[in-house]
């Protein structure tokens, strides 16, 4: 039997994120290595691999994680990458944390106004589906071009395309949680001649909170994804997108920095979400259930 | 006014009317209920006991005929906060402390918080859990939130207590002991009780009336009067019991008989 060690539960996150890294790693080499053994091909086979592995195609992970040490001139200064795509992240981060707050409101907004309203449910409900299965990219250049015809700067343009994506997992998952108590718990409030207003706040938006904040990590790591989108489908100066699309551009001479910029994106998109796991902790607090 | 606690007459409840499903759950229900009495309902499963005590309860308006609690409408009682209730499952919420949901009625109203905290600490006391304030609902079981669903219920002193099957979930011992306790409770507060069971013993060891049911459409088929006087743990072995038990047994027989 081994011996159980007893780890404090940060130590045990980071232990669990390198062992991670490290796994992804060791897949990356390693499909990497076969392939140089067999000639791209599935060993064995004559079929070709999927995705060949040659240097520029598949840098080595060594060298992916060694540009993010290495210099990178931007503007007139050099730093280094990792520097650099904080930087860059720092900018992407407000318009995602706008967007993410716009879509919040909105959101909620819309799950009470649905709760109040069943008219208003059986109306809106359908079309928050189908606003979802309009692509971004087709919606990100008419929303910027609206933005410059009202003088809005692009910042807001790119946080509104943020808060496209993040106001629906939001309006949905609040509009179910402020349904979800029962019915027994309703007629308790009516029994105290509860109003409207006060069920609300003491019964539903409580109950909501456990599956309003599954979302909100959703919608976090959406905020990114749209505030990203935004800058590349725009052009703005600034921010990961904008990395991202340059990186691209000069793919044939520098691979390892377009895969240096995606992990930098990834870390934004990680950060975010332990952040709203955080602030969850913070107010859904204890429920008693057996800690886990 | 005849100073009655409840009033009901000439009550008729009708479900989904004018639908396939039309469902009349009470047709011609008169009773009176005098302050400080005990009442129990019973009556083979949807004979319209829930619906009853809804009704009561200003939970569901009446079809036909009238509601009145303390000589004033129902609905007037529920907006004065006349009514404690308890259902059969005791729907805590489980995200606030077994004190705050006791003092849930008295923040709705707008009692300070040091008078909520004194009270919650009696009511804790009166149910016997006084060491159970700061724990959540999903730490105690299913008696223990029984007894702070009826501390709740109890928490402002309301004049006409409505329990809907509040023991049904319980295991034997248990139910026993909370009946014992709800007798006391009822003693010291002089509340008035409408009690829905499905236990003859139970209706016959709690009231001081059972009012039986018949269904299909739900009417009060009989009443049988309790005539045992102050209970105690020995009341169980008492032969009287044992003939109000008989008596509350064989009206539900005559129900079932369709007599
Ligand atoms: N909200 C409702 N809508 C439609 N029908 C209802 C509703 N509530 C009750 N009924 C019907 O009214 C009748 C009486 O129901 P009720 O719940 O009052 O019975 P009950 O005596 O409490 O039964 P049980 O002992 O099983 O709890 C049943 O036929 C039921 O189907
Ligand atoms: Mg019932």
């Amino acid at each position: 039997m081994p011996q159980s060690v007893h780890v404090s539960k940060p130590l045990r996150m980071v232990l669990t994120t390198l062992v991670a890294i490290g796994l992804v790693v060791l897949l990356w080499e390693g499909y990497k290595w076969v392939g140089q053994q067999t000639g791209d091909q599935i060993p064995g086979t004559d079929i070709d691999l999927l995705v060949t592995t040659d240097d520029l195609t598949m840098p080595h992970a060594k060298d992916i994680l060694g540009e993010l040490v290495s210099d990178i001139r931007d503007g007139r200064n050099t730093l280094p990458m990792s520097l650099y795509l904080l930087k860059k992240a720092w900018f992407t981060l407000q318009e995602a944390a706008i967007g993410f707050f716009l879509g919040l409101v909105v959101g909620l907004t819309l799950a009470v106004l649905m709760l109040r309203w069943r008219v208003v449910e059986r109306g809106l409900l359908p079309w928050i589906n189908v606003s979802q299965t309009i692509p971004l990219i087709a919606l990100a250049p008419i929303i910027v071009t609206w933005g410059r015809l009202n003088d809005m700067p692009d910042l807001f343009s790119i946080s509104l395309i943020a808060a496209y994506l993040t106001f629906f997992p939001v309006a949905v998952s609040a509009l179910r949680g402020l349904q979800s108590p029962d019915a027994a718990d309703v007629e308790l409030m009516r029994s105290y001649a509860a109003s409207w207003r006060t069920t609300l706040f003491k019964l539903r938006l409580p109950a909501a909170r456990a599956y309003l904040f599954p979302a909100l990590k959703i919608a976090a790591t959406l905020s990114v994804v749209g505030a990203i989108v935004g800058e590349i489908s725009i052009g703005t100066k600034t921010g990961l997108g904008r990395a991202i699309l340059e990186f691209a551009q000069r793919y044939a001479v520098f691979p390892e920095r377009l895969y240096a910029s995606v992990i930098g994106a990834a870390f934004l998109g990680l950060s975010v979400f332990g952040l709203i796991t955080l602030v969850e902790r913070m107010f859904v607090g204890r429920t008693g259930e057996a800690a886990t | 006014m005849n100073g009655a606690a409840v009033e009901v007459m000439g009550v008729e409840k009708v479900f989904g009317r004018g639908s396939e499903e039309e469902v009349t759950a009470l047709s011609g229900v008169d009773l009176t209920i005098a302050p400080g009495e005990f009442v129990t309902l019973i009556g083979p499963s949807g004979c319209g006991k829930s619906t009853f005590l809804r009704l009561i309860g200003n939970l569901l308006e009446p079809t036909a005929g009238s509601v009145e609690v303390f000589g004033k409408s129902a609905h007037q009682a529920r907006m004065d906060q006349d009514y404690g209730m308890v259902f059969q499952h005791a729907g805590l919420f489980d995200w606030r402390r077994v004190a705050a949901n006791i003092e849930l009625p008295l923040e709705l109203r707008g009692w300070s918080k040091a008078d909520r905290s004194d009270r919650s600490k009696e009511m804790l006391d009166l149910v016997k859990l006084p060491d159970f304030g700061g724990h959540y609902p999903r730490q105690l079981s299913g008696g223990m939130q029984q007894r702070v669903a009826i501390a709740r219920a109890l928490s402002f002193e309301p004049r006409l207590l409505l329990m809907d099957e509040p023991f049904g979930a319980l295991d034997e011992m248990t139910r026993e002991h909370m009946q014992g306790e709800l007798l006391r409770i009822w003693h010291e507060t002089g509340t008035t009780v409408v009690f829905v069971t499905h236990s003859i013993s139970e209706s016959a060891f709690l009231s001081n009336r059972v009012v039986v049911l018949s269904p299909r459409p739900g009417r009060i088929h009989s009443i049988v009067e309790i005539g045992l006087g102050e209970r105690s743990e020995d009341t169980r072995e008492d032969p009287r019991f044992f003939e109000a038990s008989t008596e509350v047994r064989e009206a539900l027989r005559a129900v079932e008989d369709g007599s």
